[in-house]
């Protein structure tokens, strides 16, 4: 070997890299439509059209189950996080404890005992048998959506600690130094910017909200999962709906993260 | 007071044997999803972060569907495509189908969606060793494997607890959904007790202090875990 082709750098070649990509990029394409093409042609699809309007009512249910259980959460979360950093001790004990309680036992077990457990201490109550809200307490959605809201203000209630905790001291002291009440300064500084730290936790943490809505199935809630499980017990055709589900979360996943990137873009940030 | 004793005697009038049978039985698949994910996890970082590009490729999808798809719904995949999938090679061997265990499915259900949390944790954590620590160890001439066990997994240890502890907190609590599909694991447990005595919030609230007291001597460990593996390190704040 010359010294002079160990020295050359192999400059010349620099395009073939970008060659070998598209080529692998091809390949997998390939590799992708091998599997994707059978499965859709050899596996059968012919229940499908009976259960589409279903399917789209599971849809719409896990997405309002998520979006209002996040939304509603969070509110919850916000005092929850706040009253850890600055309130008052008995108050930051009781949101410390509650925190513990949600992150420290199964979002299902949680969910058993408020459907299993109000749902069968309700109606041993006259006066709530006789209410109007009866109508709505007999069915499932509103235990599913109450464990879901609690479970996502107990981990976001963390969450938000951290990030109000995270502020620097100095802008709430700015704020206070321009004659801010409490109020406003919560409204103006310390929210905000605790919330825009917060974003890409939130982000992840409502995928996790979404993927713990199959849950709700266990309670009678017709969501997506159940409407592949009742195929199933249909039909017998066990991989397809589920595949297909499968297929819908990513969807909805990828919604949601691409919604989440497009508030995080919003945040402004002061730069250099 | 007497009622709720008896109820959650341990000998069989009680329930409180199956609720601990069933606690049992969680650690178990939790363990054993736990440490099968660390190994998947290690391995998976490591392909992704000196693979080719088709492991590259194959290990980001495995993370991205694992982590987009509920556990609830790769469970029955795995579940159902793996039992499937070991009774046709039995069956081309010429063997009797097999009915696969519930603990051994749950494990290996369960640690399959663990590695791809462990993955990215662990590799995250590699990422943070100053890269000089590497490529000494390189100048040293280790070989890869002497090199990713003096040097790198000691290193990246301090930066993986906290993630690795998050998860063996997620492993405790996801084995409650192995109850959807029959599993006798303890939300199962509990279920059936409370189904038949009818004392929903007694036996919940019971399995919930189990689940409490797991994840807080848990919590306890990690902490002293950490402390352990961070010694030696700058301390900041």
């Amino acid at each position: 070997m010359s010294l002079d082709t160990v020295l050359t750098p192999p400059s010349p070649n620099l395009p073939a890299p970008d060659r070998s990509v598209l080529f692998r990029r091809l390949v997998f394409a390939a590799i992708g439509l091998a599997i994707v093409v059978p499965v859709v042609l050899l596996m059968r699809w012919d229940w499908l059209p009976d259960y589409l309007e279903l399917f789209a009512q599971g849809i719409w249910t896990s997405i309002w189950l998520t979006l209002v259980s996040a939304g509603v959460g969070l509110m919850l979360a916000i005092p929850i996080g706040l009253v850890q950093v600055t309130g008052p001790a008995p108050l930051a004990l009781v949101a410390k404890g509650f925190c513990t309680v949600i992150r420290g036992t199964p979002l299902l077990l949680q969910m058993w005992l408020l459907y299993y457990g109000l749902g069968s201490l309700f109606p041993e109550i006259p006066w709530i048998r006789e209410s109007f809200a009866w109508e709505i307490l007999r069915q499932a959605w509103p235990y599913a959506l109450l464990s879901l809201t609690l479970s996502y203000a107990g981990y976001e209630g963390e969450v938000m600690r951290g990030a109000f905790a995270s502020v620097p001291r100095g802008e709430l002291e700015a704020g206070r130094a321009f004659g801010m009440s409490p109020f406003t300064l919560l409204r103006r500084i310390w929210l905000p910017r605790a919330l825009f730290q917060a974003l890409p936790t939130l982000a992840g943490e409502t995928v996790l909200q979404l993927k713990s809505t199959p849950l709700v199935a266990t309670i009678t809630v017709i969501d997506v999962y159940a409407v592949a499980s009742r195929i199933r017990q249909d039909t017998y055709v066990v991989y397809e709906p589920l595949l297909l589900i499968a297929v819908l979360y990513m969807i909805m996943t990828l919604i949601l993260v691409r919604a989440f990137a497009w508030l995080e873009a919003r945040v402004p940030v002061k730069r250099g | 007071m007497d009622e709720i004793l008896a109820l959650l005697a341990l000998e069989p009038p009680g329930w409180g044997g199956n609720l601990l049978r069933g606690l049992v039985s969680s650690l178990e698949i939790a363990f054993g999803a736990y440490f099968l994910g660390l190994v998947i996890g290690i391995g998976g970082a490591c392909g992704k972060l000196w693979g080719g590009e088709t492991t590259k490729a194959v290990l980001d999808l495995y993370t991205t569907i694992v982590r987009a798809v509920p556990e609830l719904v790769l469970i029955l995949i795995l579940y159902f495509a793996g039992t499937d999938l070991i009774n046709l090679i039995l069956d081309y061997f010429g063997r009797e189908p097999i009915d696969i265990s519930g603990l051994v499915a749950g494990i290996a259900v369960l640690g399959v969606v663990q590695g791809a949390y462990s993955t990215e944790v662990v590799r995250g954590a590699i990422q943070t060793i100053p890269a000089g620590q590497i490529e000494a160890a390189r100048a040293y001439g280790m070989s890869p494997w002497l090199r990713l066990r003096r040097i790198i997994l000691p290193a990246m240890l301090p930066f993986a607890i906290p993630g690795l502890g998050n998860l063996w907190l997620n492993a405790t609590k996801d084995t409650a959904i192995l109850a959807v599909v029959g599993f006798a694991e303890l939300t199962l447990e509990t279920r059936q007790a409370a189904g038949s005595t009818k004392r929903y919030f007694l036996f919940y609230i019971a399995a919930g202090l189990l689940y409490l007291m797991v994840t807080l001597v848990s919590t306890y460990v990690i902490g002293r875990i950490e402390a352990r593996v961070r010694r030696g390190l700058p301390r900041h704040g």
